[in-house]
């Protein structure tokens, strides 16, 4: 039984790493073969998640409207996101007369490179991780920023004026909400102490931070959830792409393949968004302990840490996508308001807040 | 694995979002005609440019944006060690901050927060 739990996503790519070292002599064919490895299994792994994410987006939207949805295409309907994707490869992929035809091209890939690039720190199970660099969470607040820069592209270089007006109002919308992601981020690295992914889910052991770190962490759970929704453009911040009103935002002029892209891209970030909400304040893959109570921890231990991240993380995505349906959409000027009068100045006190209770030791 | 991580997720991106557009693109069929190449507007030409000049609100709110994003990018090194500094860390992030605040409120009042 002890040898079964060893078995992990650590243990297996370690294995594979001797195997590999046996096999091939040479140190950088070794890498490189195992780059390879990595990026295929990240390819794996994303393309089913974003079929997921796309299959349960309908069918909570179904749930919430008390209709079926989805039900016809394969069992329970679930085979319907990929009827649409071949249909999606099946369609011709317009490209305007009047737009600028490299930037317009170049926009989605850049959408999509720049949500998988935000994947490398994040803790999938426990010792499992593309890159454990030290500055792991601004790594992911830098990089997740440069998404705006694909949305204004896409926007400006269709040559129409929905998708204009949308990529302006997302890039305000963006930046806005950034600077409450990142006063969220920084009130668990004044906690932890470290900018390290692994240290702050080491950090979590005794206790998720959400649970030890009283109302302020709390608050600013709150905060990061509402602030991440709005950074990637999902109702009811989804101004950007307000479809009764400009159509499609900024791809309004996308079509087949480019289009699906930008979904793609969103569904990624959806889930970017809830793991690092999850590792920060639930705990990343450390399973659910009370105190002293050796039985039940134990119990809780033999889950496996990857089970236990996924179900964090789709709490928060099942949580994100419930908000689509309970809250209308607010206007551009409400919602400059919400970041600029509301969340700003709170999460700035709440910096303070976490700073003394971090300094007095105010937590477990 | 190191920052290579960096250049293989680049190419795995590039390789999936390109392919898959490359993909689409040999096997779709595909027509043209002048109708289509037009920008999507209610199907009636479009009057004037698109590439308009937009509201300058846009640029005050880039401007705030800016300052508040400078002082996050302060705020990480001091986060690290606050734990360890204390009480000094403490009153200095106060100070830092009622600045901030100051501006904040200071934008607030000459109306960079109003939109339109």
């Amino acid at each position: 039984m002890n040898q079964l739990l060893e078995i992990s996503f650590s243990s297996l790519a370690s294995s594979i790493h001797s195997w590999l070292s046996s096999a091939i002599a040479n140190a950088t064919i070794l890498n490189v073969v195992e780059m390879a490895i990595a990026g295929v299994c990240l390819l794996v792994f994303l393309v089913p998640l974003c079929f997921v994410l796309g299959y349960m987006e309908r069918k909570v939207a179904a749930f919430m409207q008390l209709r079926l949805g989805p039900n016809r295409v394969g069992p329970k309907g679930t085979l319907q996101i990929v009827a649409d994707t071949v249909k999606l490869i099946f369609k011709e992929g317009l490209t305007p007369n009047a737009s600028d035809k490299f930037l317009f091209n170049l926009a989605p890939i850049i959408v999509v490179v720049v949500s998988m690039l935000v994947m490398a720190p994040i803790a999938f199970a426990k010792n499992f991780q593309l890159w454990d660099l030290n500055i792991g969470v601004l790594y992911v607040t830098s990089i997740s920023s440069i998404a705006v820069i694909g949305i204004l592209m896409a926007g400006w270089s269709s040559y129409n004026k929905y998708s204009l007006l949308g990529a302006m109002r997302s890039g305000a919308q963006i930046v806005s909400y950034e600077l409450s992601v990142g006063l969220s981020i920084i009130s668990i690295v004044i906690m932890t102490g470290s900018l390290k992914i692994s240290d702050i889910v080491m950090s979590q052991a005794d206790g998720w931070w959400i649970f030890k770190g009283h109302l302020p962490i709390f608050i600013s759970f709150v905060i990061f959830v509402i602030a991440s929704t709005a950074e990637i453009n999902r109702a009811p911040f989804d101004l950007s792409e307000a479809e009764q009103e400009l159509t499609g935002g900024f791809h309004t002029e996308y079509s087949g393949m480019k289009f699906a892209m930008f979904l793609l891209a969103e569904y990624i970030n959806l889930f970017v968004v809830s793991a690092m909400a999850a590792t920060l304040f639930l705990g990343g893959w450390m399973p659910f302990h009370i105190g002293h109570w050796e039985a039940f921890n134990h119990i809780m231990d033999f889950i496996p840490s990857s089970l236990w991240f996924l179900g964090k993380t789709f709490a928060i995505i099942f949580i994100i996508m419930q908000f689509r349906w309970t809250f209308p959409r607010l206007r551009v000027d409400q919602l400059l308001n919400l970041e600029w009068k509301y969340l700003l100045p709170i999460s700035m006190v709440n910096i303070i807040l976490v700073t003394i209770m971090a300094i007095m030791g105010w937590y477990l | 694995m190191g920052a290579g991580v960096l250049i293989l997720l680049i190419i795995c991106g590039v390789a999936f979002a390109g392919g898959g557009i490359i993909l689409s693109w040999a096997i779709a069929k595909r027509s043209t005609n002048l109708v289509k190449g037009e920008p999507y507007e209610c199907g009636i030409p479009t009057s004037g440019t698109s590439w308009i000049q937009f509201n300058v609100g846009y640029y005050l709110f880039a401007l705030i944006f800016l300052v508040f994003d400078v002082e996050l990018v302060f705020m990480y090194p001091w986060a690290v060690v606050v734990k360890s500094v204390g009480m000094v860390g403490l009153v200095e992030i106060v100070i830092f901050m009622f600045i901030l605040f100051m501006g904040l409120l200071y934008a607030y009042r000459k109306g960079a927060l109003k939109w339109m």
